[in-house]
């Protein structure tokens, strides 16, 4: 019995590519300790514009530790146009799925990836079409609530 | 791997005692308390004993003593059943912002009914102060419901003189006593209370048991209607052996007061002492002053980290406790009781809340400790936030 399938405990309990690359090519942070969580990714990319390492520290509960964990492990190796497209809903797949109040989890890995790269468009002179129009931004109460549908909570009910 | 309990406010094991003596209500006697023949008699009688000890524990008679399903069923009753009673001479309640959800929500239904309710805010250590009462006092008042004992943070409410100011200002006077009973002394005269709620699975009794105490003489309406059962004013028949169990658990909680206090509070001491040596930036929640909390709480905000993941990486190594905040619900969902005592979010979303109980040992506050400075070193080192970054 757990909160989680295994391959989200997995993830949290040793998490993949934590820690913060030196001189990154790409840096983006999303969420803040008051919101509940908060994720920093820094990348590196090569002259072909792959992402050849990412890595990433986390604020936050145990399904935001594990997507950040998935999500820079899908992102490595990925041509930086791919990563753009990696969203939310394909990290939850990826983790096997999370509990629906969970989801919003998700959002914030790839958010944080989002921001990165979008450093790495504005330090190298880059454009991509997943970008356009992309405002980065670092609070989550400016973005579009991206939840799973509310279920009737049964959880919150301090004893 | 060792197994360590530390959340005894949110559930007791049953003790073998209460249990034996529960068994044979389920297999021998059997009865319907309502029934006119002798194993009916029986079941009769095994609630009248422990009514008996049920209001033995708080210095009530038996007969002021009305079992119910659970704590949160008695905080429902005695709000709805007072407003729709009262609702013609006034329609002010008046309860604090750190109230258990079974009040806070009972009072927000009521609100659509018209009535206006006051929600009391609480000092830094979460105390409901007297002049505070003393103030939203009005002539419509009709009910003040206070906790006797905080659930998260553990604070004890000066009862007695917040019963005064209501008694003093003609309103009726409930407390909600389901972390209280068991763990300060209670006395329903000394206090001077109207309505008191309690729960046997807090107290070592089985769940699916509560009481609301209600004074000799005032007259409510029911909240469940139907038979003739608990002087008809609450209907249904009766959970037999999870009363019997709970009258056990009342008598043995009476019996080891003392005892159970000075255990908790020992071991808890040793807790926040161990905590406070080995783990760096951490904030104690609620009363510095621990004679004036729970003897068995204990809330900790720690740093840079989030209540969650300290929670399932203790829960691995076969520890349970509890989290300050929710995050299991949304982002945002801080704890209401953090809040109100001023915690900022990214304290109370790093807290947790340990309570320790008669089958604690030092030897697991021990075990506790070492991997509790493990998980937080761990989750620190994953964390972007520190405090060179400003948070």
């Amino acid at each position: 019995m757990a909160l989680y399938n295994d391959t989200v405990m997995d993830h949290f309990l040793n998490p993949h590519n934590v820690g913060e690359i030196e001189n990154p090519d790409g840096k983006g942070i999303y969420g803040s300790p008051v919101c509940g969580d908060m994720m920093m990714v820094t990348l590196s990319v090569d002259e072909n514009e792959v992402i050849t390492d990412a890595k990433f520290k986390t604020y936050g509960c145990g399904s935001a530790i594990a997507s950040s964990s998935m999500a820079t492990d899908m992102i490595k190796g990925m041509k930086v146009e791919e990563a753009l497209e990696v969203s939310n809903e394909k990290i939850v797949e990826e983790l096997g799925g999370l509990p629906a109040i969970k989801i919003h989890c998700s959002v914030l890995a790839e958010h944080a990836i989002k921001n990165a790269i979008y450093d790495y468009a504005q330090t190298h002179g880059k454009t991509y079409a997943g970008l356009e129009g992309y405002v980065p931004n670092t609070d989550p109460d400016e973005d579009d609530e991206e939840e799973g549908f509310e279920e009737e909570q049964f959880s919150d009910e301090k004893k | 791997m060792r197994n360590v309990y530390l959340d005894y406010s949110a559930t007791t094991p049953v003790k073998d005692e209460v249990l034996q003596e529960m068994i044979p209500y389920f297999t021998q006697n059997f009865g319907n308390p309502s029934s006119l023949y002798t194993p009916g008699l029986t079941a009769k009688e095994g609630l009248a004993e422990a009514r008996r000890r049920v209001a033995s524990l708080i210095g009530a008679e038996p007969g002021e003593i009305y079992f119910t399903s659970c704590g949160t069923e008695a905080d429902n009753w005695v709000l709805e059943a007072i407003a729709d009673k009262m609702k013609d001479k006034g329609r002010h309640i008046i309860t604090s912002k750190i109230e258990h959800h079974a009040i806070l929500h009972t009072c927000k239904y009521l609100e659509k009914f018209g009535f206006d309710v006051t929600y009391l805010d609480v000092d830094e250590e979460g105390f409901v102060q007297p002049e505070a009462l003393k103030d939203a006092m009005r002539d419509d008042t009709v009910l003040v419901s206070i906790m006797a004992v905080n659930n998260e943070i553990g604070t004890v409410q000066p009862i007695k003189e917040l019963a005064a100011i209501a008694k003093a200002g003609g309103a009726y006077f409930h407390t909600d006593t389901v972390q209280a009973v068991g763990n300060i002394p209670i006395d329903v005269r000394e206090l001077g209370v109207d309505f008191l709620s309690m729960s046997a699975h807090k107290i070592y009794g089985p769940k699916g048991v509560g009481a609301l105490y209600k004074r000799k003489g005032i007259q409510m309406p029911n909240f469940m209607h139907g038979g003739a059962q608990e002087n008809k004013k609450r209907a249904g028949t009766e959970n037999t052996a999870g009363i019997v169990g709970f009258g056990k658990a009342a008598e043995i909680a009476g019996r080891d007061l003392e005892e159970h206090r000075a255990h908790s509070s020992e071991l808890r001491e040793y807790l926040w002492e161990q905590i406070k040596d080995r783990i760096p930036e951490i904030k104690l929640n609620g009363p510095a002053d621990f004679s004036r909390r729970h003897p068995g709480n204990l809330n900790v905000s720690f740093s840079y980290v989030e209540g969650e993941s300290v929670l399932l990486l203790l829960d691995m190594k076969g520890i349970s406790v509890s989290t300050g905040s929710a995050c299991s619900s949304k982002s945002l969902a801080t704890s209401h009781v953090l809040d109100a005592i001023g915690v900022p979010p990214a304290k109370s979303n790093g807290a947790i809340r340990f309570t320790v109980g008669d089958f604690t040992t030092k030897e697991d506050i021990d075990y506790t400790v070492e991997c509790l400075t493990e998980v937080i070193t761990k989750l620190r080192e994953l964390s972007p936030v520190n405090d060179a970054k400003g948070w």
